[in-house]
């Protein structure tokens, strides 16, 4: 039913990069993520499915610490990287924070120049040693992010004032210009077309070789086009983790067939 | 409601259409309503303002020039001797020179000579006595210099004293329009631009009075009330907008900032009577001290001005810089700040705005004495341009109405050009994101 194909060629052995366990999370009084307990594999990509209001991206922020920035938001239970518990109170969120990179729902350049935009994380960290250096990230991240063809020749014009793709792809470049080991793709692709959809797909594949990436999307194509593991959540529970190809060919749990069938969501 | 056209109780999509049809010609007329209440408001708003401007321009016109009358005159040496300077007799000098303009006045008469000095101004014999101290050689020249004339007759020129008024209601007398009908008909008589309405301080004499001191008051106080009140309502802002805790003791001094900017700001100038005169020993009538007060007034303005545009800036862009590491600290001043900063400016120029037309607080420290010379450091003595109207206003010489008129216009230039820059910076920078 959907290709399978690339995900079954990418099987290999690989090490857990996030684990979680016993996550809860509350906003205020409602209880948004249930007992999640889920291993995200280094050169992996993992995919979060579910209907929408599941707790997708509630449980993407929580993974790089984004929640602290709600104040009616709880999190309890522990979340590992690279075995480090990261709501340890001696880790701070911004260190983490350029270690596992994110990618927004709605796309959230700053009003500054397209330049700028990508050379703020490096900058800020430290990353480039000179101009030249970082002219070098820029130019890279932009490649990558797919859009360095359309804006090589307006670098100083704003990033906001480019279309919704572009300031999308934008973002992803700007995310990658850090360098994070991790990185937690938010529906990267719901404002794009077809054609840049499948350059930020290319550009998922390729940013496995060095990192663990995390999508959460609506397309089970797409899901099933780039991952190697599927989450499937369902009203805050963690219904089914397991191989991209199993989920979408032969789903244990009848939630999860309803879901990939269409018939809830 | 009462007539239901279909079994099930739903209007058919051609009733429907009716329904919304008839509803539409009651909004129209709502609207319309709403609409013409809006213009009348505006309309009235408009009008008082016009009878505003209208009054002050029609009244304060005259004092923007000033009579002046051009002489020769004489530097004798036996009325100003070389050795007696910096005292002579300038206003003998300056009588006789008059004097031999109007050939057939008796100026050995000491009351008409009286008369015929009272046209000239208290001030131009102290102007030909620094002319000649500046430069004594000038003793036994003939010297042609212009020089104001004295209130009743810069009244007179500009027809602001009716000469078919009996003469004893009027203060120039039959023969003193007769000189200066003379002097005017030899073209010694001019009405320049009054610059001394700028240059000068004040003076008792209104032909001499000016607004220079009142200016470097309102300067120096302004100055003052910038640096303390921008850099410490800005970071009580962004303390209060994004560090503090939400908790009981935020709320609690969040609702007394908003009550302190709508204290009366006489109570200000009691307060800093009392605080920094009173217990600090600064001087009465400093624009330092009217600064430390107006800044007072114009910190909450500022705090609640940069919290709005804190707050205004979308959380996506804090998002953002968060998700890429950036520190609490960065996200502020590399992110919200700068985008904030035209809200923050704004805030800004309106408070200092209140500040500039503010007089209660002024009088009460004493910003209101009679100074005859510019403040030239925050610590001397000055007005400022409120409460230098205030005195005008409280003067009895008429030639302060008109000059009291001029001064309200020009608090009201500096008002509108603030506002203006106020303006131009919102609409520069809005809406960048
Ligand atoms: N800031 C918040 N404050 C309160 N409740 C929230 C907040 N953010 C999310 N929620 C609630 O948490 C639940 C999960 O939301 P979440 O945004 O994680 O859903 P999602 O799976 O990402 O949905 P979508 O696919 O539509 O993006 C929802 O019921 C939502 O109402
Ligand atoms: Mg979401």
């Amino acid at each position: 039913m959907y290709d399978t194909a690339k995900t079954e060629s990418a099987l290999e052995q690989t090490e857990t990069k996030i684990s979680a366990r016993n996550v809860q999370v509350y906003y205020g009084d409602t209880h948004a993520i249930k007992d999640v307990n889920v291993e995200i594999e280094d050169k992996t990509v993992t995919a979060f499915i579910g209907p929408s209001g599941c707790g997708k991206s509630t449980f993407l922020r929580c993974l790089n610490r984004m929640n602290d920035t709600i104040d009616i938001c709880r999190v309890t239970g522990d979340i590992l990287l690279d075995g480090e518990d990261i709501y340890d109170p001696k880790v701070d969120p911004v260190q983490l924070r350029a270690k596992v990179g994110m990618v927004f729902q709605k796309p959230n350049p700053f009003p500054k120049s397209i330049y700028d935009n990508i050379a703020y994380g490096p900058r800020i960290h430290g990353l480039a040693r000179g101009k030249a250096e970082l002219d070098e990230i820029v130019e890279k991240s932009l490649r990558r992010g797919a859009i360095w063809d359309e804006v090589k020749d307006r670098l100083d014009a704003p990033g906001t004032g480019l279309s919704g793709g572009q300031q999308q792809r934008l973002c992803i470049a700007r995310a990658i210009a850090t360098e994070p080991e991790v990185l937690l793709m938010d529906e990267p692709c719901s404002a794009l077309d077809p054609i840049a959809t499948a350059q930020v797909e290319e550009l998922i594949d390729e940013l496995r070789q060095s990192y663990s990436v995390v999508i959460v999307t609506h397309s089970m194509q797409q899901a099933a086009r780039v991952s190697q593991k599927t989450a499937f959540f369902h009203l805050g529970n963690l219904v089914e983790y397991g191989e991209t190809g199993q989920i979408f060919t032969n789903p244990e749990d009848p939630r999860t067939e309803s879901y990939i069938t269409g018939r809830i969501g | 409601m009462t007539d239901i056209t279909s079994a099930s109780g739903a209007p058919t999509p051609k009733r429907a259409t009716e329904l919304v049809a008839a509803s539409l010609k009651r909004r129209r007329r709502k609207q319309a309503r709403l609409k013409w209440i809006g213009l009348g408001a505006i309309g009235v708003a408009f009008l008082m303002l016009i009878i505003l401007v209208g009054s002050l321009v029609s009244s304060g016109w005259q004092a923007f020039t000033q009579t002046h009358v051009t002489l020769e005159v004489f530097v004798d040496p036996e009325e100003i001797p070389l050795d007696r300077l910096p005292r002579g007799g300038f206003d003998d000098a300056l009588g006789a020179s008059l004097g031999k303009m109007l050939p057939g006045v008796d100026m050995s008469q000491r009351k008409v000579a009286k008369s015929v000095e009272k046209i000239l101004s208290n001030g131009a014999q102290f102007k030909l006595r620094d002319m000649v101290v500046a430069d004594p050689k000038l003793i036994g020249q003939t010297i042609t210099m212009t020089v104001p004339v004295s209130d009743p007759f810069d009244q007179l020129n500009k027809n602001l004293i009716d000469r078919d008024t009996p003469e004893q209601h009027r203060r120039v007398k039959d023969p003193e329009i007769g000189y200066f009908d003379a002097l005017k008909a030899q073209g010694a008589i001019t009405k320049p631009f009054n610059w001394a309405l700028f240059t000068n301080a004040d003076s008792r004499f209104p032909e001499l009075a000016g607004l220079k001191g009142a200016l470097a008051g309102t300067f120096w106080a302004l100055l003052t009330c910038f640096v303390i009140s921008f850099p410490l309502g800005i970071g009580a802002a962004i303390y209060l907008e994004e560090f503090a805790p939400k908790n009981k003791l935020s709320d609690f001094i969040e609702v007394n900032i908003n009550n302190l900017a709508a204290v009366p700001s006489v109570v200000f100038g009691l307060l800093a009577l009392a605080v920094f005169i009173g217990w600090f020993g600064l001087p009465r009538s400093a624009p330092f001290v009217g600064g430390l007060t107006l800044a007072l007034m114009t910190m909450p303005t500022i705090i609640i001005a940069t919290r709005a545009a804190l707050k205004a800036v979308p959380p996506s862009i804090r998002e953002a810089a968060l998700g890429l590491g950036a520190s609490k600290q960065q996200v502020v001043f590399q992110h919200v700040l700068p985008l904030a900063m035209p809200g923050v400016m704004t805030g800004t120029i309106i408070g200092l705005a209140q500040a500039l037309g503010e007089t209660a607080p002024l009088l009460l420290i004493g910003m209101n004495a009679f100074i005859t010379s510019a403040a030239s450091s925050p610590f001397d003595s000055a007005t400022a341009l409120p409460t230098q109207i205030f005195i005008w206003a409280d003067s009895p010489e008429r030639g302060f109405v008109s000059r009291t008129s001029a001064a309200i216009l020009i608090l009201l230039g500096f008002l509108v050009a603030m506002n203006a820059v106020a303006i131009f910076l919102r609409q520069k920078f809005e809406n960048k994101w």
